[in-house]
């Protein structure tokens, strides 16, 4: 190898010139243009923004918003609409409440079984499978939960209707289950070994390490988690769409059907309004409420994980 | 080891030391309960999937057939197909992939290697952390605004070009989140060698970096398409139709999408069309999973060999 590096005696090695000035032309270039694909991400927000803004300033300026915050019924598509937002809010508190039922404890015990008690060849295998599980498009979620879950649930549940928010509730939390598994995983997973061993020198079982030691120092990642999880929940739209039905009612009877934000969105985009209309401008006004109680979740979750991270060296 | 008498330590003669009781039998029964209920809790989602794949795959598999994948819809549900759906759902891959990839890691290589620690890099990764959490159903009003509305005379209204712009603006953070994370997985000893022999960043990044980083940023990629074409919300909201006779004849041309012919297809009431929304679903899933299995198997062989 050695002799490679000794140029033969007709190398032109001598004659090679750095183009400094070139190469740092070319850099100049390729930085603004990646520069100016990043600007393009703070554009998406402002449009986002912008858009939703812009149609819910014109959706105001004919429904009143004291009209649109305390009303308690939805019938926009009437001849007589009314406005209660809090109908569709009502809706999508109970799918995501069931569903967070489901996914916090199973979500949080499949994570402590991943890092503490799966042995490492097991977890090869659970982790995959598990992503599996995230992989598979909510419109099958929705399709299983509206043909397979609820003819189920309805043998033993009396009343249970065909579209109910129960059965979009259970499968949304299996949705849910692998982010906040995996999400709090990895927080379980970043909390020192001396801890756990300075639990067990104390005599401490195994449970009581888990629990007592390594939930509490792994806690504002799993809240960050379960926060992203209920965030997912309230913006997540075919499983609802599809299995809790398309029927706006104030009530939190996981029985009847119901219409969250998500649904209402679709069912009135699918019907190709005219733009312009109250009707198109409801669409945008639903968009913001969703989009501003989404926002919260994320900003509350920064903040916790900010407030309560525990930094070990 | 000198025994101490016990006693001793204890302040208080109040305090009697065989008060203690550590209870280890009760204690280790809880511990096995913990256990199961946490092994108990993993294996139930492993089981509802299965349960899923299961009931799917009996639903659907008889209507699957080389004529299910080559026919267009129909009114008749046994002569329906998902040849136009299929065919959406490769043109909306391919223009995501065409816009999202290049867009998604520049942004990448820009943050992590050229912008590090500037203010305008910071107010970056809280926007970009900010958008990875919007509903999708969101993008989807984004889209039709922008690119069904706005840029009509480009995109053609509710067309397929439009489709795969929303459905690239929706993946770039978890493109340019994986790119990220690629790159700050390579030591910084490669960058401080190839500058140190008269590199400038960009050759540095371009020559040693990104070969490097390139199967992690691909795992990423293929994730974060495999979640674009499994969307259905935002295709619904800017207008994806659910009765297409044709394949998509050019960028400008209306389409549907597998999810939405799945969508179409469950919502009605008919038995029939449920068969083929199954069907459609084990395709889609296919379509789906192995996506995935090469993302994964790109993954393990990166781990592998660093």
């Amino acid at each position: 190898m050695t002799d490679s590096y000794l140029p033969p005696e007709h190398s032109s090695a001598n004659l090679w010139q750095p183009n400094r000035e070139a190469s740092k032309r070319s850099q100049a270039i390729v930085k603004f243009i990646f520069g100016s694909f990043a600007v393009l991400s703070i554009f998406t927000t402002l449009g986002i923004v912008a858009t939703l803004i812009f149609e819910t300033i014109k959706f105001f300026s004919q429904v009143s918003l004291v009209q649109f915050l305390f009303d308690n019924q939805w019938t926009p598509l009437f001849s007589q609409p009314r406005y209660g937002i809090f109908v569709l809010i009502s809706a999508t508190f109970l799918t995501s409440l069931i569903a967070l039922l489901v996914a916090v404890p199973l979500g949080l015990l499949a994570a402590v079984c991943l890092s503490e008690y799966a042995p490492r060849n097991v977890r090869a295998w659970l982790k995959p499978a598990l992503e599996i599980l995230a992989g598979v498009p909510t419109v099958v979620f929705g399709f299983f939960a509206l043909l397979i879950v609820t003819p189920i649930l309805r043998t033993f549940i009396p009343g249970l209707q065909t579209f109910n928010g129960l059965s979009a509730g259970l499968i949304l939390g299996i949705a849910l289950l692998p982010t906040i598994a995996s999400l709090s995983e990895d927080a379980i997973f970043a909390v020192p070994q001396d801890l756990r061993q300075g639990s067990y020198a104390l005599g401490a079982t195994k449970r009581e390490t888990v629990t007592d030691v390594v939930l509490p120092a792994a806690l504002s990642g799993i809240v960050a988690a379960i926060i992203l999880g209920v965030a997912r929940a309230v913006g997540e739209t075919m499983i609802v769409t599809l299995a809790a039905g398309q029927n706006p009612t104030l009530t939190l009877d996981p029985r009847v059907p119901i219409q969250t934000m998500t649904s209402f969105i679709v069912q009135v985009a699918k019907g190709d309004v005219p733009v312009g209309t109250l009707k198109y401008d409801t669409l945008f006004a639903v968009g913001m409420t969703l989009f501003v109680i989404t926002l919260l979740l994320n900003i509350l979750s920064f903040w916790f994980v900010r407030k309560f991270q525990e930094k070990y060296e | 080891m000198t025994t101490t008498d016990p006693k001793a330590f204890i302040p208080d003669e109040g305090i009697a030391l065989d008060e203690f009781e550590p209870n280890l039998v009760g204690r280790y029964k809880l511990d096995k309960v913990f256990a199961y209920a946490s092994w108990v809790a993993t294996i139930t989602g492993l089981v509802v999937l299965a349960f899923l794949l299961i009931s799917t795959f009996a639903d659907g598999l008889p209507r699957l057939g080389s004529s299910f994948l080559t026919s267009f819809p129909s009114r008749n549900a046994e002569r329906a197909g998902i040849a136009s759906a299929l065919a959406g759902t490769v043109w909306l891959l391919l223009i995501t992939a065409a816009f999202a990839f290049p867009i998604g890691v520049g942004t990448g290589i820009y943050l992590q290697e050229f912008a590090t620690d500037s203010w305008f890099a910071k107010i970056l990764e809280v926007n970009i952390s900010n958008l990875a959490a919007v509903p999708s159903i969101i993008y989807g009003l984004l889209g039709l605004m922008v690119f069904v509305r706005m840029l009509e005379p480009i995109t053609g209204g509710r067309s397929v070009l439009a489709g795969g712009l929303t459905l690239a603006l929706l993946i770039l953070p978890v493109i340019i989140v994986a790119t990220r994370e690629t790159l700050k997985a390579i030591p910084d000893s490669l960058r401080i060698a190839g500058m140190a022999l008269g590199s400038t960043r960009w050759q540095v990044v371009r020559d040693h970096v990104l070969p490097l980083a390139l199967p992690g940023i691909l795992t990423g990629t293929i994730l974060g398409l495999s979640r674009a074409i499994g969307e259905t919300a935002p295709l619904i909201v800017i207008g994806a139709q659910t009765f297409v006779p044709f394949l998509p004849t050019g960028l400008q041309s209306s389409f549907s999408a597998l999810p939405i012919q799945i969508f179409n297809w469950t919502s009605r009431p008919q038995e029939a069309f449920h068969a083929n929304a199954a069907a459609a679903s084990i395709v889609l899933l296919g379509v789906l999973l192995s996506m995935n299995a090469v993302a994964i198997y790109l993954r393990n062989r990166f781990q592998r060999d660093r």
